[in-house]
């Protein structure tokens, strides 16, 4: 059975994450997966951090952000209108 | 699965074309319900760019005003969250672009397609993310991000933080599907090895010394 080495796991790792792969090179890692600590270490903290840079609402906004930006929205809507 | 998951996209869109179809026909206050759900998003893809409150704050208003003047024009393939985006990226990109005095080549540097090796360390569980308060894991997370070379953070923000799929990130920043994925891998795990490496030494240095 062919069997893939850590450097064409890695080289995979995006494209698993984005559950971008065909089946069978799914298989395939996902074997290497349960046999490889080092490269279940590296997805799985990769997938990690991953996950706590998706959650926005980390990012604050500027105070006052939304109300200016209506402000100026406010104003062209005005200018729109004549 | 999938089927529901794509009726609820339709969904989406249905109701973000009706909304579409209200503003242009005159109702423009209705145009703040199409930007508020985005406007974190929008303004942090600027400030990711461009690293300055100012700046940033400056890019999203042009930006959602852009995709205001310019809404007649939007023509529903894809959301409208990526079309504003897409915008986004594309004037903070510009603006950078006229600050710097740095030449272009720095900015332009080829795609590498060497490999790119991760450090092999930690597992998850020795972070200590739990005990890091919300403001310093999100100061962490941005440094993270902010110490990416430039042509690896974009691709990371708009595909991960963002959430624009491969191939919206790929007609926002006007290169290939492949050059999209290339960039993304790199990205992806520089970004975990640096926010990895340093809450782990920090972590690791506030601990008990080890015998």
């Amino acid at each position: 059975m062919i069997t893939l080495s850590c450097e064409e796991v890695r080289r995979e790792i995006s494209n698993y994450l984005d559950d971008d792969m065909s089946p069978r090179m799914r298989r395939l890692l996902e074997v290497h997966l349960g046999q490889c600590r080092k490269c279940a270490v590296l997805l799985d903290s990769t997938h990690n951090v991953l996950v706590l840079l998706a959650d926005e609402r980390r990012f604050e906004l500027p105070a006052g952000f939304s109300l200016r930006v209506r402000q100026m929205l406010a104003k062209e809507f005005e200018k729109a209108k004549s | 699965m999938q089927n529901t998951l794509v009726r609820e996209s339709d969904r989406i869109l249905e109701g973000e074309r009706e909304l579409i179809a209200e503003i242009l026909a005159g109702n423009h206050e209705r145009y703040y319900e199409l930007i508020a759900p985005i406007e974190r998003r929008v303004y942090y893809t600027a400030y990711a760019i461009l690293r300055t409150e100012a700046d940033a704050e400056e890019v999203s208003q042009e930006a959602i005003l852009k995709a205001f003047r310019g809404l007649r024009t939007f023509r529903g393939e894809a959301t409208f969250s990526s079309w504003l985006l897409s915008i986004v990226a594309n004037e903070a990109r510009m603006r950078l672009r006229k600050r710097r005095e740095v030449s272009l080549e720095l900015l332009r540097s080829p795609d590498s397609e060497g490999e790119y090796t991760p450090f092999e360390l930690a597992e998850w569980r020795e972070i200590a993310v739990e005990a890091l308060a919300q403001k310093e894991l999100a100061a962490r997370l941005e440094e993270a991000v902010a110490a990416l070379p430039e042509m690896y953070r974009e691709v990371l923000i708009l595909r991960d933080i963002d959430e624009l799929n491969i191939a919206e990130t790929s007609a926002a920043m006007e290169i290939s599907v492949p050059a999209v994925k290339t960039r993304l891998l790199r990205a992806r795990l520089m970004v975990r090895d640096y926010f990895v490496s340093r809450s782990w030494g920090t972590h690791r240095g506030l601990g008990k010394a080890r015998p």
